[in-house]
């Protein structure tokens, strides 16, 4: 991102050959592939470093040393790290990031199995941040120091300080336990497991799709609190940060110009303010929605919830390296990305950034 | 919102709005979540549903898997030449797979009869082939409960002459030694002594894995059920094998759910979701005293809860100072207070119900005592040591209360929490001072306990024997290790029995193991389940005797 | 703390700090100071963050006269019992210790954990920060490359996996969010420090002679200090929760320690029968978060004019 390699060599100076936006791109394409090289390195040298032998974790407690030496060789753990390295960076790039030794199974198939979990959950608490946080960040910015100022910022700081997993604590023994309101941890009843064929492993769409209510409304019972947990720190994010934008822009000139033209207040704080904040509530939105994605963790253990975070953090717990590695990269790699699409957006379509 | 019970038909798709589908369920949910979602009511009559910590999984493979819910899974889904009867656990293994067998003169053959009539789940039948694959199998893939069956001579090399089956209803064994029959019966009921269906198996093998990867996550047994689905840290279900020839078990499926917390899954029992809860703490079981329609049923288990003090610490080589800790432990204390009515104190290595198992107590808490023993041994000002325990809630209660009474006689402990592997890993290489442990039996023979708590031939560094309890603590015990070799070759059991009484005396008295306690599940269900049986100290649960 | 009418008291000194025309640059400073403190102190909740935080740093401070029990002592004949039994202010928890006790003390490790991350995360950040924004160029490629991959990890999962390989306890943990804690503060020294370099004074001072150790430490630093207090002021209240979250883990204070994510955990066993177990800790851990976040919001609302109230 650098402009230090503008320097298009040789003597062709008009139309250089390769254009402008294709040089940006192969830039760009290289910082990301340098970040998730970091990304893959700091992963993988954590868990080689554990104080930890991994061998023990596929035997377990009664194995010979012999069971021992033999697991040690399959593992290839006789190789030096640095070509250890290599060859996980190689099999990463073939889309096999090694086998489980908790499930047994080829991480990347967990990882499609607990994936569209954590998707379903961090996409519905996004979706209900926005929802309630955008509208009231304005109101909070428009009719500022009123009563739905102060419960914009109410809302803000209780839900920066507030322990998520105390909340999901005392939300599933009030709703759950108390009212019976809603249903318990998981994602789904057991009567209703596999009822719906898996499509998109959105549990929700899935049985939208093959019209089954009841599956949906068991399914929806069981998202609600997480959902409602998550979107909750969302909210309190978005409206923040809706907030300060607003005013920013109910501030400027052009605001101020629009109104000494006489425009209905509404016109101009949603057709001209609003509209130009547009673009940065969407970098807003799309960073408490990674936010939400990799922070679920806690989250996700007190409602045994399916998804990626409750899968790295068990696997962590049982030294399952393999597992977590590819959790976090694949995490991490979702991170990047969404870093890059709100950084191009915003470069893209900001009057300012131009 | 009644649960259903089997889908009987397939939706049709109706394609013509399915946004005007999606838009109206959106409204539903918004006008639902406003009212109140209400969870099912009970769970069908032919399905059995259990909440239960089951993310020890590793696999189904019986020559492989070795945790406490792959046993659960075996046991229901392969049947084993001798087996254990649910109904009457205290008799012993019985004819299962072989109706008969006969020991040579000498001991060291046992030839098996097969017993007609049963099936696979895939439709072909029972024989002595098929066992003389499973065992032959379990031996050369060597995985780690392999030692179960290699104790007795057989290795991968001699497998094929050892494990023979001359026809289809005959298999014979030719062990290395003359060892008591009942060790060796006792053996093959455990786990790894499953017989798995060698056609469907090598039909299914990839690279010489004999099937293992594909046992993993399938089943090819001919127990009354088999593997419908896993998904691990979720569930497994089991359904009936429709080849069964036994009594058709009532529970035509079993559900069982992975649920971590204790509380949610009593929750989960007290609002009908589940019909058996099985991982409920003390607190919660007696939350449930109240609850009418729920009984608690209790059942001693095989596992033991203990800790070990490292011999190559000098000081606690010291048997006074030893002493002085067993009697610093607050063994009624702890057992009525937050282990209540889930151990029971237990003092000696072998766990009560198992052949030569005793009751005797010789140690209770008594400060005085403790501190006089620690004067005597010269530490009247007490030490430092540090103790490992594994991150569970109910062994880090059990090290708080070890270090608060510990430090009322001058041991000042600090304890050290890490994951299973990182505390097992610091006790394999020897390294640790004390280690908080549990463990239960790998099968239903004494000597599976007396073998590892007893039992240490070489104690040097070099000898590498991770597996055996004595040797991580580094304590040698060369007179103790002979009467453990000398017991499992007696015949006579009931003079083998007394073999254990007396090790197990002299254990108490002189070994760096403070054994405390022993387990009893305690499970929770409905009030109409009967006959749940969790399998007691010898073996794992069964599904197919259960009704509701 | 929040009135202040002139005749309060020394009004010498008051009249002093609110002059106009301060007689020394010491007085000025003072004044700009006092200016702000009064600014913060004007908003209400604000000064209820403070008072708060004072509270439990004084309850912390004096934790071993405000205890009514040992916080360790353990009495399993008297345990779960509820708040306000036989002199227990907020019961016992499952070994029969004083929960009250247990939680004075464990103000202690949470203070601890979070001026020591407070110290070495903008530290570090400092330190990478002003590093590539003074030398540009591939260091500054190398550094905020590092920076950004840094960035790009879930962070509580990075900060477990810290822990899991250094071992649980508070030391680790502390490392550990800070290991993951600093990008954000290098990312603004170098942000400072870009406008600073090429500023006049700092090329004055190359010309003297001095190194670029001595320009960094001695005429960088202080002046990217003041940016990264705020934000360090702001963060606080995300180091509570996360190392709350890594004791609730178990990986965070070990026991018998009463740090409140690990009590949390440990009530969470009892939460269907004994609800102030678990609860008791976690308004403690709400309390001290929210806090910090009312005089971070106080603080930005005092230093960024755009924020600023009405």
């Amino acid at each position: 991102m650098t402009q230090a390699t503008t320097n298009t060599g040789g003597g062709r100076a008009a139309s250089s050959f390769p254009p402008n936006w294709l040089k940006k791109f192969v830039s760009l394409a290289f910082t990301v592939a340098i970040t998730l090289l970091g990304l893959l390195f700091v992963t993988f040298m954590i868990g080689r470093v554990m104080p930890i032998d991994p061998v023990l974790a596929v035997i377990g407690e009664r194995a010979s040393q012999a069971q021992y030496d033999q697991v040690y060789l399959e593992l290839g753990l006789d190789k030096p790290l640095i070509v250890q390295f290599g060859i996980y960076v190689g099999d990463v790039l073939q889309g096999d990031f090694g086998t489980s030794i908790r499930t047994g199974k080829p991480v990347a198939e967990d990882i499609a199995r607990v994936f569209p979990a954590t998707l379903e959950l961090a996409t519905l608490g996004t979706l209900l941040g926005v929802v309630l946080g955008v509208p009231l960040g304005v109101l909070a910015a428009v009719y500022r120091g009123s009563w739905i100022d102060q419960l914009s910022r109410l809302i803000g700081l209780v839900g920066y300080s507030m322990p998520i997993f105390w909340l999901g604590l005392m939300g599933l023994l009030i709703f759950y336990g108390i009212l019976g309101w809603v249903a318990g941890p998981g994602r789904l009843g057991v009567f209703y497991e596999g009822l719906v064929p898996t499509r998109t492993g959105l549990l929700l769409v899935d049985a939208l799709i093959e019209g089954d209510w009841d599956v949906f409304k068991d399914a929806l019972s069981h998202i609600v609190l997480p959902a409602c947990l998550l979107g909750y720190f969302s909210l309190a994010y978005i409206s923040r940060m809706t907030r300060s934008f607003m005013l920013e822009q109910l501030n400027s000139e052009y605001v101020i110009t629009a109104r000494v033209k006489g425009l209905s207040e509404w016109h101009v704080v949603w057709r001209h303010a609003f509209r130009n904040i547009a673009i940065q509530l969407i970098t807003v939105i799309a960073l408490a929605y990674a936010n939400l994605l990799e922070g679920s963790v806690l989250t996700e253990i007190i409602f045994a919830w399916p998804g990626i975070g409750s899968y790295i953090t068990t696997s962590l717990l049982a030294n399952d390296m393999a597992s977590v590695l590819g959790g976090t990269v694949v995490i991490g790699t979702i991170f990047v990305c969404i870093n890059i699409f709100s950084d191009l957006l915003y470069r893209f379509f900001d009057p300012r950034a131009k | 919102m009644r649960p259903r019970n089997f889908r009987e038909t397939t939706m049709t798709r109706h394609t013509p709005s399915r946004t005007m589908r999606i838009g109206a369920a959106l409204l539903t949910a918004a006008l639902l979540s406003s009212t109140a979602l209400t969870a099912q009511a009970e769970t069908p009559p032919n399905m059995l549903v259990i909440a239960q910590r089951i993310d020890d999984i590793k696999t189904m493979d019986p020559a492989e898997s070795f945790e406490f819910t792959g046993a659960d899974i075996s046991r229901n889904v392969y049947e084993a030449l001798v087996d254990f009867d649910p109904m009457d656990l205290d008799a012993g293994f019985q004819p299962a797979l072989a109706e008969s067998w006969e020991v040579s003169e000498d001991g060291t053959q046992i030839t098996f009869t097969m017993a007609d009539g049963h099936v696979f789940a895939s439709g072909n039948p029972v024989t002595a082939k098929d066992a003389e694959f499973s065992l032959r199998r379990a031996v050369m893939l060597n995985k780690t409960p392999s030692f179960i069956l290699t104790q007795f001579g057989f290795t991968p090399e001699n497998a094929e002459e050892t494990i023979v089956a001359p026809d289809e209803k005959t298999l014979v064994l030719k062990l290395d030694k003359a060892y008591a029959v009942s060790f060796v019966l006792n053996c093959l009921a455990a786990t790894i002594g499953g017989i798995v269906d060698m056609e469907t198996v090598m039909a299914n093998e990839v690279d010489g894995d004999m099937g293992n990867a594909w046992l993993r996550d399938n089943t090819a047994g001919s127990g009354p059920y088999k593997l419908a689905s896993w998904k691990p840290d979720e569930s497994y279900t089991l359904d009936l094998n429709p080849e069964y020839p036994g009594d058709a078990p009532a529970m035509k499926r079993v559900i069982v759910q992975h649920i971590q917390e204790s509380a949610t899954q009593r929750l989960q029992l007290e609002r009908g979701d589940v019909d058996i809860a099985r991982n409920l703490s003390p607190e919660d079981v007696a939350g449930l005293e109240s609850v009418d329609s729920v009984k608690v049923v209790d059942e001693l288990r095989g596992r033991l809860m203990y800790w070990s003090a490292n011999q190559k610490n000098e000081m606690l080589s010291n048997p006074k100072v030893l002493e002085a800790m067993k009697f610093a432990t607050d063994y009624t204390g702890m057992q009525d207070s937050f282990l209540k009515g889930q151990y029971i104190n237990h003092q000696a290595f072998l766990p009560k119900t198992f052949m030569g198992a005793i009751d005797d107590l010789p140690y209770s808490f008594d400060i005085e005592k403790a501190k006089a023993l620690l004067a005597e041994a010269g530490y009247p000002e007490g030490f430092d040591i540090t103790i490992n325990v594994r991150d569970a809630q109910d062994r880090i209660d059990i090290g708080q209360s070890l270090q608060n009474t510990w430090g009322q006689i001058g041991i000042n402990v600090e304890m050290i929490v890490g994951t299973g592997a990182q505390t097992l890993d610091t006790y394999r290489a020897r390294e640790h001072d004390i280690y908080l442990g549990a463990w239960g039996p790998d099968y239903p023979d004494p000597n599976t306990n007396a073998g590892t708590f007893a039992y240490n031939p070489d104690n040097s560094d070099e000898a590498g024997a991770t597996g055996l309890l004595a040797w991580r603590n580094a304590w040698a015990l060369p007179d103790m290790s002979n009467e453990t070799l000398a017991a499992v070759v007696e015949q006579d059991s009931e003079k083998r029995a007394e073999m254990y009484r007396e090790l197990q005396r002299e254990h108490m008295a002189t070994s760096p193991f403070g054994i405390m306690f022993q387990q009893i599940e305690q499970n929770a269900m409905q009030d109409g389940v009967e006959h749940f049986v969790a399998g007691g100290a010898t073996t794992a649960v069964s599904y197919w005797v259960v009704t509701k | 703390m929040t009135s202040h009418t002139p005749t309060d008291a020394k009004p010498g000194l008051k009249a002093w700090l609110l002059s106009d025309t301060p007689q020394s640059r010491g007085q000025a400073r003072a004044a700009a100071w006092y200016q702000g403190w009064l600014k913060l102190t004007s908003n209400k909740l604000t000064s209820l963050g403070l008072i708060v935080l004072t509270l439990l740093v004084l309850a912390a401070i004096f934790a071993p006269l405000l205890a009514t029990d040992n916080p360790f002592v353990q009495d399993l004949g008297a345990r779960l019992k509820p708040p306000g039994w036989e002199g227990h202010i907020f019961g016992t928890d499952s070994l029969g210790r004083d929960i009250y006790s247990r939680l004075l003390y464990g103000a202690r490790i949470s203070i601890y954990i979070v001026l020591l991350v407070a110290l070495v995360a903008p530290l570090l950040g400092l330190i990478i920060g002003t590093t590539a924004g003074y030398f540009g160029g591939w260091v500054d490629t190398v550094l905020m490359r590092i920076t950004d991959i840094f960035l790009a990890f879930p962070r509580l999962i990075l900060a477990l996996a810290f822990v899991a390989a250094l071992g649980a306890g508070i030391e680790n943990a502390v490392l550990a969010i800070s290991l993951t804690a600093w990008p954000p503060y290098a990312r603004i020294a170098r942000a400072e420090t870009l406008t600073i370099r090429n500023s006049d004074f700092i090329h004055a001072i190359r010309l003297q002679g001095a190194g670029p150790l001595r320009i960094i430490t001695r005429h960088v630093w202080p002046l990217c200090i003041s940016s990264l207090v705020i934000r360090v002021t702001l963060d606080m209240a995300g180091i509570i929760l996360t190392a709350a979250g890594l004791g609730f883990l178990g990986l965070g204070a070990q026991p018998p320690s009463p740090e409140w994510g690990a009590m949390i955990s440990e009530g969470r066993k009892y939460i269907l029968d004994y609800w102030w177990v678990a609860t008791i800790p976690g308004l403690a851990i709400f309390a001290i978060s929210l806090a910090f976040n009312l005089i971070g919001d106080g603080l930005r609302d005092v230093l960024d004019p755009k924020e600023a109230g009405k």
